[in-house]
């Protein structure tokens, strides 16, 4: 059984932005199918002793001082920008989303 | 669709339902850096001037998380009574959007740093409310966008987007409440008073300047209400853009009555975020809300799990100040006040400057009195907030002390303060530029008074014939003609000196 759906690629795909074709979706489910079934494989040789992991290396509280290093500054910034504008990032217009001034953060909506 | 949204007279609301508030705060801290960059977090700096390949999400970059920010955020979480995780993550929330680079924001997610906490709170009438906290998390604020092209600065008919991302990776702070629940008509007032109580501690802990009108301390507001006698929550709004404490209480008592409206009407309330209107008073639908499952949460590879050991618990527990309802109870017991002074100094915002006028040197009854008349009065009539006149607690304690010394009369001070609150600069100089200091020359008085009385010969004599409370007419005009400046208690003293059987 297919573990993704073309649906569901099609979602990702527009939470992604990207543009994907009709023939494109019946691809890419398929590969990502092919994909998703040999990660699936892990679990099966997961143990209930051995805990869900998210590093390979046992470190914890990497931390650095609450010091200010140097930035690139405006310049350097926008130089390999590819538009730039008033010294900040020109993006092309942002189409069918929110209001960004009014969007103090995008928040994570749980309930 | 209707522009104007139905609303329902607020008492009937209360009749037939019980409002349930869940309140999100965003506090950006006082960091000297970002959240995972050693650029300075610094506010209003040229656009673009505080960024790296980490906060710009370029290729082979690497997050290195802030210890500060750590620590403040473990610091919010102990001030809130919350248990602090002995092991948590950060996570990747991802979505498209211009406002981070990098395509994700950085942000704890299902593991945060403080979790099930609590914060009592005052309301104006002296009554004390506690709200549970349901967690304390870290994440990074995003950058700012400007919309051109459109004649209304919005997104809208904009042509193109310009982004600044110096905000970009700035240290920011989620706190949510659990549902706040039975407190029915008072549900906006417990509101404002939340958000009031959490920047007074957060100001307290000194992580945050909590400048709501700089979005350093920003509101969601969550609110739903359930019919009465029922136990189910109803369909929730989250109203952004809530900036003001006066705006937060006029958000909530606007949904509770919009939504009212929507539920008698027969129709169910959409969950949406909705967007709160300064000028309006009202709230307008925003975007669709997207659920968790779209922005694909996962463990950020790239920053290790955060582990604190109960000794760096207990040694941040150890840095916690006096936190505002510690100083209540204090100021309470060593001023002697009474409930009734003690909430009217509370609700007047005064409460902090008048401790800090005492800590400057001032006795508490003078500090009190100035902060909760004088300069309340300014306050009200220039329309802002106590804490935002032009005058410090330190200035203050100055004309305290000058009027403690006799360099002024109360009339005089008022007259100092006047001119350190129109940017004269500091008491002294005021005194001397407005040649505000008493006149305690006798012989100067002395001529005065000797005029005054001989102006008020009837006046004169009826002292002299015993008559002493007339002596207030010609101590009047000894001021009059000193313009104020002299100290009445000494003048009545020569008048009577003067006027001696």
């Amino acid at each position: 059984m297919s573990t993704i759906s073309r649906d569901e690629v099609a979602h990702l795909a527009q939470l992604a932005r990207l543009a994907v074709s009709e023939s494109e979706l019946e691809l890419f489910a398929g590969q990502l199918d092919v994909i998703l079934t040999s990660v699936a494989r892990v679990g099966e040789v997961a143990a209930d002793d051995i805990p869900p992991t998210s590093h390979a290396v046992p470190l914890t509280n990497v931390l650095r001082d609450d010091v200010v290093r140097p930035s690139l500054g405006q310049q350097q910034a926008l130089d390999a920008a590819p538009h730039a504008e008033e010294g900040r990032f020109r993006v092309p217009r942002i189409l069918g989303d929110d209001d960004p001034q009014q969007r103090t953060d995008p928040g994570p909506e749980q309930s | 669709m209707t522009l104007t949204a139905e609303l329902m007279p607020y008492e009937d609301v209360l009749e037939r339902f019980e409002p349930v508030l869940g309140l999100e705060v965003h506090v950006e801290l006082s960091t000297h850096t970002k959240m995972f960059c050693g650029c300075a977090n610094r506010f209003g700096a040229e656009p673009n001037s505080h960024v790296c390949p980490t906060c710009l999400g370029l290729p082979g970059s690497l997050p290195v998380l802030n210890g500060g920010a750590v620590e403040a955020a473990m610091r919010i979480g102990l001030a809130l009574n919350c248990s602090i995780a002995p092991w948590c993550r950060f996570a990747r929330k991802n979505y498209f959007y211009p406002d981070m680079p990098k395509n994700f924001q950085t942000s704890q997610y299902d593991e945060p740093i403080a979790v099930d906490g609590s914060l009592a709170l005052l309301l104006d009438d002296g009554s004390e409310v506690t709200v549970g906290i349901e967690r304390a998390h870290m994440e990074e604020d995003t950058g700012k966008s400007w919309h051109r092209g459109s004649s209304t600065g919005r997104i809208h008919g904009a042509s193109h987007s310009l982004l600044d991302y110096n905000r970009a990776g700035v240290p920011l702070i989620e706190i949510v409440t659990k549902p706040i629940t039975g407190v029915g008509q008072r549900a906006p007032e417990v509101a404002r008073a939340y958000v009031t109580a959490l920047r007074d501690l957060l100001r307290a802990l000194d992580v945050s300047d909590v400048r709501m009108d700089q979005g350093s301390l920003r509101c969601d507001a969550n609110v739903s209400l359930m019919p009465r006698g029922s136990s189910a929550f109803g369909t929730r709004t989250e109203t952004k853009n809530v900036n003001s404490l006066r705006s937060v209480e006029r958000a909530v008592r606007h949904e509770m009555r919009r939504q009212a409206a929507v539920l008698v009407g027969g129709d169910t309330v959409t969950q949406e975020t909705r967007h709160f209107d300064e000028s309006s008073g009202t709230t307008v639908a925003g975007r669709r809300k997207e659920t968790s499952e779209d922005y694909r949460y996962f463990p950020e590879p790239d920053l290790v799990p955060i582990a604190p050991s109960q000794e760096w618990v207990d040694r941040l527990s150890a840095t916690l100040p006096e936190l505002p309802w510690q100083r209540r109870a204090r100021v309470q017991a060593d001023w002697g006040l009474s409930d009734a002074e003690l909430r009217d100094l509370v609700n007047a915002g005064a409460l902090e400057l008048v401790v800090a006028t005492v800590d400057a040197g001032a006795p508490p009854a003078e500090a009190r009195s100035w902060w909760v008349s004088y300069l309340s009065q300014q306050a009200n009539s220039r329309e802002v907030e106590l804490a935002e006149l032009p005058i410090t607690p330190a200035r203050l304690a100055r004309v305290v002390e000058l009027v403690g010394e006799g360099a002024l009369t109360t009339n005089l001070a008022r007259r100092v303060v006047d001119g350190v609150l129109a940017g004269e600069g500091g008491p002294d100089e005021v005194v001397q530029a407005r040649e505000l200091a008493v006149v305690s020359d006798d012989s100067a008085l002395q001529a005065a008074v000797d005029e005054a009385l001989a102006a008020q010969p009837d006046v004169a004599e009826k002292i002299r014939g015993g008559k002493i409370a007339a002596a207030g007419a010609v101590v009047g005009a000894v001021m009059k003609a000193t313009g104020g400046q002299a100290d009445a208690k000494r003048v009545r003293e020569l008048v009577l000196a003067r006027c001696a059987p």
